[in-house]
């Protein structure tokens, strides 16, 4: 009974068929107990009558049967597929246990693709497709100063250019339909200027002036406390501060009952009235790799008459569209120049929204990032594709096996698909644990000048991408393998050996083709970090015009008074006090450092027409007479300040290069005069070579350096020392003696000058630090891909290469053949990588820095890189080959 | 002739019986009813339209399996036979009803009333 009856076997053949199968059951029925009937006697017709009567309902109970029997086909199809995926699994892990070197190489590729790209999505989430971390951020709007962003770039103001007077941002307030909101803070906040005393040592604290509607527009509610009230944000008003989450877990230690405790600023009570939430991190969006303590009130009034100082943010009323609000800033332009008629000529507003501002300059270079990582993901992939081939020589027995005993093709594909998701699901295990690794050293560091940095995290969009990019690696890797191998020739792979050759020659074309994509895609990611590499050399080889080796900072206590003489004196007192310290070389001032903080005043010859439009805009240091040499800058012509250039002397400057070129071009400038920096007309007496202000890419624009003798106007002081000692010994005596002119004085931070340039260059540093990693990893595979397809060769041939060295083939020609052929493949990827190059590196352009996207060293080191790659490559499988006994070799056969 | 004493069966008595009719080896449906009719004396008589549900129900429980073979009269017939959840299953079911059967019959066989547990 239990053979199935051959037209049961046909209908299998169309898959099962429940329905059938219970007509034809309950006929069977039937049938039989009208024979049975017949034979107690019944009449033939009345007994098929008689039977379907007895069995009730027959419609019923078919319909009862149909829909059960679809049910359990339904279950069995499931159980089938699942014990077919436990079979599959259950092989896959024995297959696996067996390789475990296989095994090994293959997790770890698949960890390195996958976490590389999970890290790098979580730094492009982060930084640009995650909305910045404040309620509705996308109707934030930040207000740019300049005529537009290029123009920005090019008059080279800096922060002056993005910033507005106390006037002009009470006018977007005023006079404007598009925003529900307008709001702003002090951009020329200073450390210097908040000392905390009272609670431990003094302490100079960074805190920002915001103004009374700041935290409100960004949508930010207190973690407790309160927010800041009008009356405190007015001339005259209560003191109060509202402290950051850090900085009340630091210097509070957390205390719960802070709110409404006073604490001493600068000599004065202030009462806190409030702790910001955690999640508020004001230096990760508006001051990259600057922590700030605490918040205080911007006094408008105070600042009205300061110039450019305020940064201006806006909401977007709902619905306004940032277009619409920049037409209605550009309608209120001529208010603004009524407001200032002696400013800037090209005092206008350009609206961004606020991510573009934080991470708008970031976007090219994460997209080269992420382009970079999604390469390194195609070579894990086609690495694996090959390991995976590789092992077709030993499997195409057994699969040839499988096939002869029935199993489908779509079924081994499947067994295969379950081998390469297997590991790449290990794979991206493992890869999730470096991402997470790689992520929190980012967000913990300090350094880098990246903004939102400290709020990158692996979040559950990131675990998707991973889970999404494992899918796609274990079937992309697995599809092409799969098909290959289950594609065998079932006579070709049984037989034994020899014949087996045709399978794995073809086999060893594909693998062949998969090396040369990889070299190739190796080549493009090489000649991208060897740009990129080579623009970073080139920034830091740039003349900064300052030296900041053996040379240290350190912002002190040092008010300027209202006597410009006494605070002349007492500038000088300091300067030798510390001057006298042993290891110290020289000694100087300034209100600020290049490459940190910047603002820029109006400077005109005097005597000299501007035409309407003309940008007199310099940069403008206060320093101390010595500042110039103790920072490095080099005097080209004049002399410097010293201590007779007094307040009642001829008030004297010293400018730039870029200054002197632009102000007295093809004159001498020394001796000349200028208005516009100080109250009296001043006379240039010296002239410095340009130093980088702004950042180490930009060129130098003009500058001006005021004695501090002559002007008090500054806003701060830093010490810097030059030393021949390691700057960092000396920190403590510098304190010491600053504390015994001034026992009051705060510690700060003794930091190397370097410190300032490694800041500048952070953002560079790590683009090309990443993208060199990424590179060096796709040499790597490459190399790994071209060392498994030639020694796999090597084997595949051992027979034919016995029978050449027994008929006389040197062991030198061996070796030359086998490297030749390592070579081919070499060259035919080199060859199509650097032309793909060419097309990438037109992308990278922007990125660039004095560095062509043809330059010729970036394309020749990579060459000379892949091809040494491939030779060390191609060498093991040759001197293996060349070693071949033709003996042995033959009588393997 | 028998209609007086022809009882009718309770769900959970069809699915014992089914499965003890099948402990000799697979049967189609028709079979399991003339086993149970003869086996009883004609005392049970298996409704046909609850037969097959209770079948198919069997089956989709795992305690019997079905195969399509060939009948005595050399006729296509689905014979169903014991697996071996359903022999545990059927051993089961059996000692309860057994210790069913004893306690109804106690109880309905008694000729005087328990003695009362008094101290």
């Amino acid at each position: 009974m239990s053979n199935i009856p051959i037209w049961r076997r046909f209908d299998r053949l169309h898959g099962p068929d429940p329905a059938a199968d219970v007509k034809a059951e309950l006929r069977f029925h039937i049938d039989s107990k009208t024979e049975d009937l017949i034979r107690r006697g019944w009449l033939p017709t009345s007994a098929r009558k008689e039977a379907e009567r007895q069995f009730g309902n027959i419609l019923a109970v078919q319909h009862i049967g149909e829909r059960m029997g679809e049910h359990m086909e339904r279950r069995r199809r499931l159980t089938d597929y699942w014990t077919e995926f436990r079979q599959d699994l259950r092989y896959t892990l024995r297959t696996l246990k067996n390789n475990p070197g296989f095994a090994t190489v293959a997790i770890l590729v698949a960890a390195l693709g996958i976490g590389a790209n999970v890290a790098v999505f979580s730094v492009v989430n982060t930084l640009l497709l995650r909305p910045l971390p404040f309620p509705d951020s996308q109707k934030l709007v930040w207000f740019i100063a300049g005529k537009s962003i290029e123009d920005k770039a090019r008059t080279a103001a800096g922060l002056s250019a993005e910033t507005y007077t106390v006037d002009a941002y009470q006018e977007f307030q005023r006079n404007n339909q598009s925003f529900a909101a307008v709001t702003s803070f002090q951009t020329f906040y200073n450390s210097l200027q908040y000392k905390l005393t009272g609670s431990g040592e003094p302490k100079q604290v960074a805190a920002v002036e915001v103004a009374d509607n700041f935290f409100p527009v960004l949508g930010i509610q207190p973690a407790f406390g309160r927010l800041f009230t009008e009356q405190e944000c007015q001339k005259g008003g209560p003191p109060a501060t509202l402290l950051t989450w850090y900085f009340w877990k630091t210097q509070f230690h957390s205390d719960p009952a802070i709110v409404g405790k006073a604490v001493t600023i600068n000599n004065a009570p202030v009462t806190i009235v409030g702790v910001l939430p955690e999640s508020f991190d004001f230096g990760s969006v508006f001051a990259p790799g600057r922590k700030v303590d605490l918040f205080v009130p911007a006094i408008m009034d105070f600042w009205r008459t300061w110039g450019n100082t305020l940064a201006v943010v806006g909401r977007l009323k709902p619905g306004v569209p940032l277009a619409q609000a920049q037409d209605e800033a550009d309608r209120l332009f001529p208010h603004l120049k009524a407001l200032h008629p002696d400013w800037f000529e090209d005092y206008s507003s350009n609206l961004l929204t606020l991510k573009d501002h934080v991470s708008g300059k970031l976007r090219r270079s994460l997209v080269v990032l992420w382009s970079a990582v999604g390469l390194i993901l195609l070579i894990v992939c086609v690495n694996l594709s090959n390991l995976q081939l590789s092992r077709a020589a030993t499997r195409s027995k057994e699969l040839a096996m499988r096939r002869a005993l029935g199993a489908s093709r779509s079924r081994l594909i499947r067994q295969l698909l379950t081998e390469s998701l297997v590991l790449a699901i290990a794979g991206a295990a493992l890869g999730l644990v470096f991402a997470y690794a790689v992520v929190f050293a980012l967000a913990t560091q300090g350094s880098i000048a990246l903004p939102l940095l400290s709020s990158i995290r692996v979040d559950g969009e990131a675990l998707a991408w991973t889970v999404l990019i494992a899918l796609a690696l274990g079937i992309f890797f697995g599809l092409a393998p799969a098909f290959k191998m289950s594609g065998l020739n079932l006579q070709e792979s049984l037989k034994d050996n020899a014949s087996g050759m045709g399978a794995g020659r073809r086999h060893e074309r594909f693998r062949a083709t998969l090396v040369v994509s990889e070299v190739a895609l190796a080549c493009v990611l090489l000649v991208g970090a060897g740009l990129l590499l080579r623009s970073f050399l080139r920034v830091l080889d740039v003349d900064l015009g300052f030296e900041p080796s053996h040379a240290a900072a350190m912002e002190i206590d040092f008010h300027p008074g209202k006597d410009a003489a006494k605070y002349s004196a007492d500038m000088q007192t300091l300067l030798q006090h510390i001057n006298a310290l042993p290891g110290v070389e020289s000694t100087g001032i300034a209100d600020m450092l290049p490459l940190d903080r910047n603002r820029s005043w109006g400077l005109e010859a005097a005597g000299k027409s501007y035409p309407k439009d003309y940008n007199s805009t310099v940069f403008v240091y206060l320093v101390s007479p010595n500042y110039i040499p103790t920072i490095g800058m080099r005097l080209v012509k004049g002399r410097d300040f010293n201590w007779h250039d007094r307040a009642d002397t001829q008030h004297v400057i010293v400018i730039n290069e870029a200054a002197a070129r632009r102000e007295w071009p093809g004159e001498d400038p020394i001796g000349k005069f200028a208005t516009g920096v100080d109250k009296n007309p001043v006379q240039v007496v010296g002239v410095i070579a340009d130093v980088r202000e702004s950042s180490l890419e930009e060129v130098s624009s003009p500058e001006v350096y005021i004695p501090m003798t002559q002007n008090a106007d500054s806003e701060g002081a830093t010490l810097v020392i030059r030393t021949r000692i390691a700057p960092d010994s000396l920190s403590s005596a510098v304190l010491g003696a600053l504390r015994s002119l001034n026992p009051g004085q705060p510690a700060t931070e003794f930091r190397p000058l370097q410190s300032l340039v490694d800041h500048s260059v952070s953002p560079r540093r790590f683009f090309v630090l990443l993208v060199t990693i990424f590179a060096a990893l796709g040499v790597l595979l490459a190399a790994l891909g071209i060392y498994g397809v030639i020694s796999y060769s090597v084997t595949q041939k051992t027979q034919e290469i016995g029978v050449r060295m027994a008929l006389g083939a040197t062991t030198g020609r061996v070796q030359r053949e086998v490297l030749i052929s390592t070579m081919r493949l070499a060259l035919i990827g080199i060859a199509l990588g650097t032309a793909a190059s060419f097309a990438a590196a037109r992308l990278i352009a922007s990125l660039l820095f004095a560095t062509s996207p043809w330059d010729p060293y970036a394309y020749a080191g990579t060459v000379m890189a892949l091809l040494a790659v491939a030779i060390l490559a191609g060498y093991l499988p040759a001197r293996r080959a060349s070693r071949i006994d033709p003996m042995v070799a033959l009588r393997n056969n | 002739m028998l209609e007086k004493t022809r009882l009718d069966l309770f769900r959970g008595t069809l699915d014992v019986l089914i499965l003890k009719s099948l402990i000799w080896g697979p049967l189609h449906g028709y079979a399991i009813t003339s086993l149970i009719r003869r086996q009883s004396d004609d005392a049970l008589l298996v409704e046909e339209g609850t037969l097959y549900p209770a079948l198919w129900r069997l089956e989709s429980k795992n305690l019997i399996e079905a195969e399509w073979g060939l009948s005595e009269n050399n006729r296509k017939a689905k014979f169903y036979s014991l697996t071996e959840e359903g022999r545990r299953h059927l051993r089961q079911e059996t000692k309860t009803w057994e210790a069913y059967a004893i306690a109804v019959a106690k109880v309905l066989g008694a000729t005087q009333p328990p003695m009362t547990e008094e101290a």
